[in-house]
């Protein structure tokens, strides 16, 4: 029999929580991936500031926007924006490969497959591209 | 053929230690063998203090998830076949709280699976009469929402989960949806207050980890992100129509 005294505490084990280190994402590859995915707004960045600038050259005139030209042809330059355009080109892949997960379109009962609508979105994508650049070069 | 296998197992007793170390089994190597058998040989054979969990043994109930090689599996779906010839690396899951050796504390999880109120939520309380009747192309809407185990692989694939631990996490969000989904529900406004909030689906930045390692195929980061479209397009409902909100 338990004497009147006796008190009961309740055991808790002692849980053991593993820090996150902070370069949590080099240890996996596709971690790595995601997260090389994520630094490409930078370069999105980098493009909407050469175009705020070079919409400000419109504005003050020929001189000025020859001037920029100029700047924005130096090889320091060159290699930015090529840096900047393949991460650029990672970053739509790698959206539009993600477009079915937000997007489920059904006609009817039939659901549009994955591939469909990764496919027509690369299309239009390379369409619209085409257009642009054909009207940049003729007008 | 006498050939061995070896799985460092991580092993954790808050009664000895305050920290996790590594100990090494020799299994016998067997073809037909899962990560789980070898598991279960280490307990009968060589140390019945090893704690893990694990129930139907074929992959349908969830409780035998851990960490093997750095990859969140159930070990009862995983062959030593495949890790020939091995070390093979056992830890439990990540991201939770270790209780002791293999066992992980997902007591967190309970609290937000039971905040998205997954059930059926009708608008009036009086008793059905009949059934609810649902078509099979109605069915399917949410039919992968609805294989989830509860496995808790998604979780520790989730590297947000892991830095945020507020985050509502895929499972939980998948469950959500899968009765938002569902035509016999009319809960949807009051299961995406809980959704739509910051540490609900917003926390999610698509890594889709989650999708990758699930073995039941229910695809939470597609879950997530068209909660995500849906939860936005009501919000601007909201304010243009705004008599709709009653």
């Amino acid at each position: 029999m338990m004497p009147e005294n006796h008190n009961y505490s309740k055991y808790h084990p002692k849980w053991h929580r593993t820090p996150i280190p902070i370069f949590w994402w080099l240890h996996k590859w596709v971690y790595i991936k995601f997260i090389s995915r994520e630094l490409t707004s930078i370069a999105i960045a980098f493009f909407a500031i050469v175009l705020l600038f070079q919409v400000r050259a419109l504005i003050e005139g020929p001189q000025a926007y020859s001037d920029l030209t100029e700047t924005l042809n130096t090889p320091v330059s060159v290699i930015l924006h090529s840096i900047a355009l393949i991460m650029v080109l990672y970053h739509s892949l790698t959206w539009f490969s993600l477009a079915p997960k937000a997007l489920v379109v059904k006609l009817g009962k039939w659901r549009i497959p994955d591939r469909v609508i990764i496919g027509l979105n690369l299309f239009a994508w390379i369409l619209i591209s085409f257009l642009i650049g054909w009207l940049t070069v003729t007008l | 053929m006498n050939e061995y296998i070896t799985l460092d197992v991580l092993r954790y007793n808050p009664e000895e230690n305050s920290k996790q170390n590594y100990q090494s089994y020799e299994v016998p190597f067997r073809k037909d063998w899962v990560i789980l058998d070898a598991l279960n040989y280490i307990k009968d054979e060589l140390d019945g203090t090893l704690s893990f969990r694990w129930s139907c043994r074929m992959g349908v109930c969830g409780s035998c998830g851990m960490m093997v090689n750095g990859e969140p599996v159930l070990t009862c779906a995983e062959f030593l076949n495949t890790f020939h010839p091995g070390p093979i690396r056992i830890e439990p899951l990540v991201n939770f709280p270790v209780v002791r050796d293999l066992v992980i504390e997902m007591s967190d999880f309970m609290e937000k699976l039971e905040r998205v109120q997954p059930w059926i939520i009708r608008k009036d309380e009086d008793t059905p009469k009949g059934e609810y009747l649902q078509t099979p192309s109605q069915l399917m809407d949410y039919k992968n929402y609805s294989m989830c185990i509860n496995c808790m692989l998604c979780y520790s694939a989730c590297p947000v989960y892991g830095l945020e631990p507020r985050f509502l996490g895929p499972a939980a969000i998948a469950i959500g949806q899968r009765y938002n989904l569902d035509n016999r529900d009319e809960g949807e406004k009051q299961r995406n207050k809980v959704l739509s909030e910051e540490e609900g689906i917003w926390q999610c930045t698509l890594v889709g980890e989650c999708s990758a390692v699930c073995p039941k195929d229910v695809d939470p980061a597609a879950a997530i992100q068209s909660l995500k479209v849906s939860s936005t397009v009501d919000f601007f409902k909201s304010f243009i129509m705004p008599w709709q909100n009653r």
